[in-house]
């Protein structure tokens, strides 16, 4: 454990631009934490201890040569286990591809090493990233650094919490619902959604097409920025990654957000919490708002009355066509095949494969998606919820037209007990109450961390949800909202 | 087809389109090549891996739209089609729904005696082909090949207006040659680039109501299409005489036993759940676009048809023949220069169709090759019909030019030096008879006896000894004079 704090992203490429630490030096640091922390949380599900080495010495090899250093250069980070990286096992958290290696890297993956990062393993996750406890990996749950007998939150759950613990500098993680937001709010780092088009799909392993994103897991805002500068782009092998320009994401963070009229769903604006919502999340919630005004910033109450329909509407368009983005796994070309006689079907394969491969909530998802696409029930199920999440969707956009950002919590509780809801989805389900709009209507959002609750220690995070394409002034109001509330750069104590 | 019952049969073609590389990945069309040498991520449908649309296939696609005279939408969306098979990677085919690319077109047809016919087109979709299954004999495994997995298709779909078989075998015809002269796919039967399910059914003469429907697949030349739906059309006249009923199904056709066979009934049907296919945004053609391409146009079978008779003054029939194949009929143009005096024209078709054709079939010379001598090519043609060359001289020298181990138009260049002229000259052909009739004693003593047959055998032994290079009419008229006098 090391007893000096963990250094930012930020100043740990900063250092090794200075030539003040070399990437190795960096890179045992961390894999001397994970192999310290690693047993007890489960954050990783594979480690390339040899192959971050490699290339840690590739990367002090390019500054003994003088060449100039990268955005990345020398910084060890995490990559979610759905994200491929050619030669690297990569499982999903499931076991139905217990034995595959991609042959080839995701776009996000592949520009992170291009800028010089250095990928110390693959993160721990909910299967197929469907779950938002970190509960659900076929390879056992994540603890959450702050309290290991807690949920780091789904289903990026080994991505944020090895940022929390320290392993790494950041981490890639996938959002199709909350899955980066959430695990961030409740493991007390930054992560962002960013707009629906933004970051390549390329390689990511697909849970719903029209609502995954790639984003940046990091301790500190500025951290996220860099990340996310990094992976973003058109990407050639994507036809739904856009042609838009990618702003220097940091050079946004200016610390001023005077004038700046932040959006308020009114509920929050009661005297106390509307349903569903913990008095203490609530709280903290209502003095970040405080915070936000004294910095200059003006509250707009908002009418967002469509988002409550926003879990509902989730779970039939994310599973009708995770249903089809699962299909590929059937055992024939790759991952788990059932061992079966000569006399058996093709049916037989496939019943038998899937059955063994895929765990009860994947299921669950499939099953709920393919009955909301069936004959009979696609315009009762599928066709209903379009409708309503392009109400959805009209209705942010309606919002974002009265304010610049709309402020709110990221979720409704801090991190439960692992014991607990966990075995109730529906309960689950509505832990992503306040991030399904955001994927719904292709906008960006982040979580950023609140101060920690004072009986539990726990934290909690502040949503902050932008305009297409206006990352820029998420990224400055978070910036500058971490700066006041004194809150950036939070990690266990464990680790500082 | 009886008196009691009429046919309704409308036809899904699904259509290879000719690109490089497949519909939404970059790995290659190639065919025949070395089982799952042309695969990537995307048709492996890797994890992760992403469909990207070729613009090349989304031209083409337009292009058959415009062809057939159908509306292109200007916004279509693809849709995934989901079903599992083993040579289906994704578990689902990217294709298109309820919003096609192309909708309401034609195709004019001509059938037996000239008349024509117009057959509706419902619509025109783009899709990815699935890979093949290969079911090892008396073992229990498969194999699968996706080299053909994800190569772009057109599925055309016909209006249920056809009446008989051989109507059918029109539309085919003409749909496949349409495609040819478009460029965009090869018309073959035999490989599947160019493939046809039937829709058949039968109702009573007079109602308008449609019959239950088959659906027959399996069908891979024209004859196949020709005697399955035939032999369905009996079938279910013979249940419906009967007193059965015609039931919902699809049906395989067993060349062999020259039978369709049930498939699938129609509960067994499947549940595709279609929905739009998130990776990929709706597909957008704009105005410009296509007036651009309606532009580049090519002419196509009917126009040429009428065109060859019109300018030419062919016959209905050797319009068709020579139109059948576009290159053909370019060839013809091209050798016929600029003398399209009618009788000429005539000739030379017949000349190419008869002549060249069989020259070529016998050596086994590609088409190519005819092309590239079609100049030298007409004339041979043209000296042969002044009379320069005799038939035995014409044909000579085809065979000596297309057996010769060099390029064709040399060849034929040499071959029509080595050959000469026709001997016309009345001395020299005068001097040949005499020589002939005066071995042949016998035989002249028959012929003055009557016996006027033998004229065609002295023709023929004068001509064997001039090694075939007799000017016919000289010679016909000069044995006259000598027969006769």
């Amino acid at each position: 454990m090391s007893s000096s704090p963990l250094p930012t992203l930020v100043d740990c490429a900063a250092a090794f631009a200075a030539g003040t630490q070399t990437a190795q030096a960096a890179t045992e640091a961390a894999l001397e934490r994970i192999k310290s922390s690693e047993p007890e949380l489960r954050a990783l599900l594979h480690v390339d201890a040899e192959g971050a080495l490699a290339a840690a010495d590739a990367c002090d090899q390019r500054r003994a040569r003088g060449e100039a250093p990268r955005p990345l250069d020398g910084v060890p980070l995490v990559l979610k286990d759905n994200i491929s990286l050619r030669g690297q096992p990569m499982t999903a958290g499931s076991r139905i591809l217990n034995d595959y290696t991609p042959p080839y890297d995701a776009t996000c993956a592949r520009k992170l090493v291009d800028a010089g990062a250095i990928v110390l393993g693959k993160a721990n996750l909910d299967e197929f990233a469907m779950g938002s406890a970190g509960t659900h990996s076929a390879f056992g749950a994540t603890g959450n650094p702050w309290d290991p007998t807690r949920v780091p939150g789904g289903s990026s759950s080994g991505s944020a919490a090895s940022v929390a613990a320290g392993y790494g500098h950041g981490a890639l993680g996938t959002d199709t619902g909350g899955s980066i937001r959430l695990p961030a709010a409740l493991c007390g780092v930054v992560g962002v959604k960013p707009t629906y088009g933004r970051v390549s799909r390329y390689g990511v392993v697909a849970f719903a097409s029209s609502l995954d994103q790639v984003g940046p897991i990091a301790a500190t805002v500025p951290d996220a920025a860099r990340l996310l500068s990094v992976i973003s782009g058109h990407c050639p092998h994507d036809a739904t990654s856009a042609e838009q320009p990618v702003p220097d994401f940091e050079a946004a963070l200016t610390g001023e957000i005077r004038g700046l009229r932040v959006g308020v769903d009114a509920e929050l604006l009661g005297e106390s919490p509307p349903e569903g919502l913990a008095p203490a999340v609530f709280e903290r919630t209502r003095e970040a708002f405080a915070t936000l005004e004294a910095l200059g910033a003006t509250l707009v109450p908002v009418d967002l009355t469509m988002t409550r329909y926003g879990i509902a509407t989730y779970y039939l368009v994310a599973t009708a066509e995770a249903s089809a983005n699962l299909a590929r796994y059937d055992g024939v070309r790759f991952g788990h095949r059932a061992e079966l006689g000569h006399d058996s079907s093709i049916d037989d394969l496939y019943v038998r494969s899937r059955g063994e491969g895929f765990g009860t909530e994947v299921k669950r998802r499939i099953i709920l998606g393919t009955f909301a696409l069936s004959s009979g029930y696609y315009d009762a199920y599928y066709g209903r919820a379009c409708q309503v999440r392009r109400r959805i969707h009209d209705e942010l956009l309606g919002a974002l037209g009265q304010c610049d950002v709309i402020a709110g919590p990221t979720s409704p509780e801090p991190a439960w007990l692992r014991e607990g809801k966990s075995l109730d989805p529906m309960q689950l389900y509505l832990m992503d109450a306040y991030t399904v709009s955001a994927n719904l209507a292709g906008v960006p959002a982040l979580s950023v961390p609140m101060p920690r609750l004072d009986e539990l220690g726990l934290p909690v995070g502040l949503h902050l949800v932008g305009r297409h394409w206006d990352e820029a002034t998420l990224l400055r109001v978070a910036d500058a909202y971490c700066e006041a509330a004194a809150t950036s750069h939070q990690r266990t104590e464990v680790n500082r | 087809m009886s008196a009691t019952f009429e046919s309704v049969i409308g036809l899904e073609v699904h259509a290879q389109l000719r690109t490089a590389s497949k519909l939404f990945s970059r790995a290659s069309t190639s065919y025949g090549d070395a089982p799952n040498t042309h695969i990537d991520p995307v048709v492996l449908g890797l994890p992760g891996a992403l469909p990207v649309p070729n613009k090349e296939a989304v031209r083409m696609a337009v292009m058959v739209g415009l062809a057939l005279d159908c509306q292109i939408r200007g916004r279509s969306v693809f849709a995934r089609k989901n079903y599992f098979y083993p040579d289906l990677p994704k578990g689902y085919q990217i294709s298109q729904h309820d919003l096609p690319l192309c909708e309401r077109g034609h195709l004019d047809i001509e059938l037996e005696g000239g008349q024509g016919k117009r057959v509706g087109i419902t619509r025109i979709h783009m899709e990815e082909d699935a890979g093949k299954s290969i079911h090892a004999e008396g073992a229990p495994v498969s194999f699968i090949n996706l080299n053909r997995a994800g190569v772009a298709l057109v599925e055309i779909v016909s209006e249920p207006d056809m009446r008989s078989a051989e109507e059918a075998v029109a539309y085919l015809k003409e749909l496949r040659s349409v495609l040819v002269y478009l460029g965009v796919c090869d018309g073959n039967m035999e490989e599947g680039s160019f493939r046809c399910d039937a829709n058949v059914s039968i109702r009573p003469r007079g109602q308008e109501e449609l019959g239950t429907r088959c659906e027959i697949k399996n069908m891979n030349s024209f004859r196949s299409v020709r005697e399955a739906i035939a032999f369905e059309i009996a079938r279910q006249s013979q249940l419906l005489l009967r007193g059965e009923q015609v039931v919902q199904q699809t049906r395989l056709w067993n060349q062999a036993s020259g039978r369709t066979e049930a498939m699938r009934s129609k509960e067994d049907a499947h549940d595709y759940r279609y929905f739009p296919e998130p990776d990929l945004l709706p597909l957008e053609v704009t105005d410009s676009f296509v007036s651009k391409l309606r532009e580049t146009l090519p002419e196509l079978p009917a126009g040429l048809r009428a065109r060859l008779q019109e300018a030419y003054g062919l016959s209905a029939g050797m319009s068709a023949t020579l139109s059948e194949d576009r290159s053909r009929a370019q060839a013809f143009e091209r050798a016929l220069g600029e003398d399209a005096d009618p009788a000429r024209s005539a000739s030379l078709a017949n000349f190419l169709m008869t002549n060249i054709t069989g020259a070529m079939k016998r050596s086994e010379r590609p088409w190519a090759d005819v092309e590239a001598a079609m100049e030298q090519l007409a004339v041979v043609h043209d000296r042969w019909r002044a009379g320069k060359l005799s038939n035995q001289m014409m044909t000579r020298v085809l065979d000596q030019a297309f057996d010769a181990d060099r390029p064709l138009p040399a060849a034929v260049q040499a071959a029509l030096e080595a050959v000469g002229e026709v001997v016309s000259d009345d001395n020299a052909l005068g001097t040949a008879v005499d020589e002939v009739l005066a071995g042949l004693t016998a035989e002249v003593e028959r012929y003055r006896a009557g016996d006027k047959k033998l004229f065609g055998f002295f023709m023929g032994q004068v001509m064997r000894k001039l090694r075939g290079k007799a000017d016919a009419k000289s010679l016909s008229r000069l044995l006259r004079e000598r027969l006769d006098s």
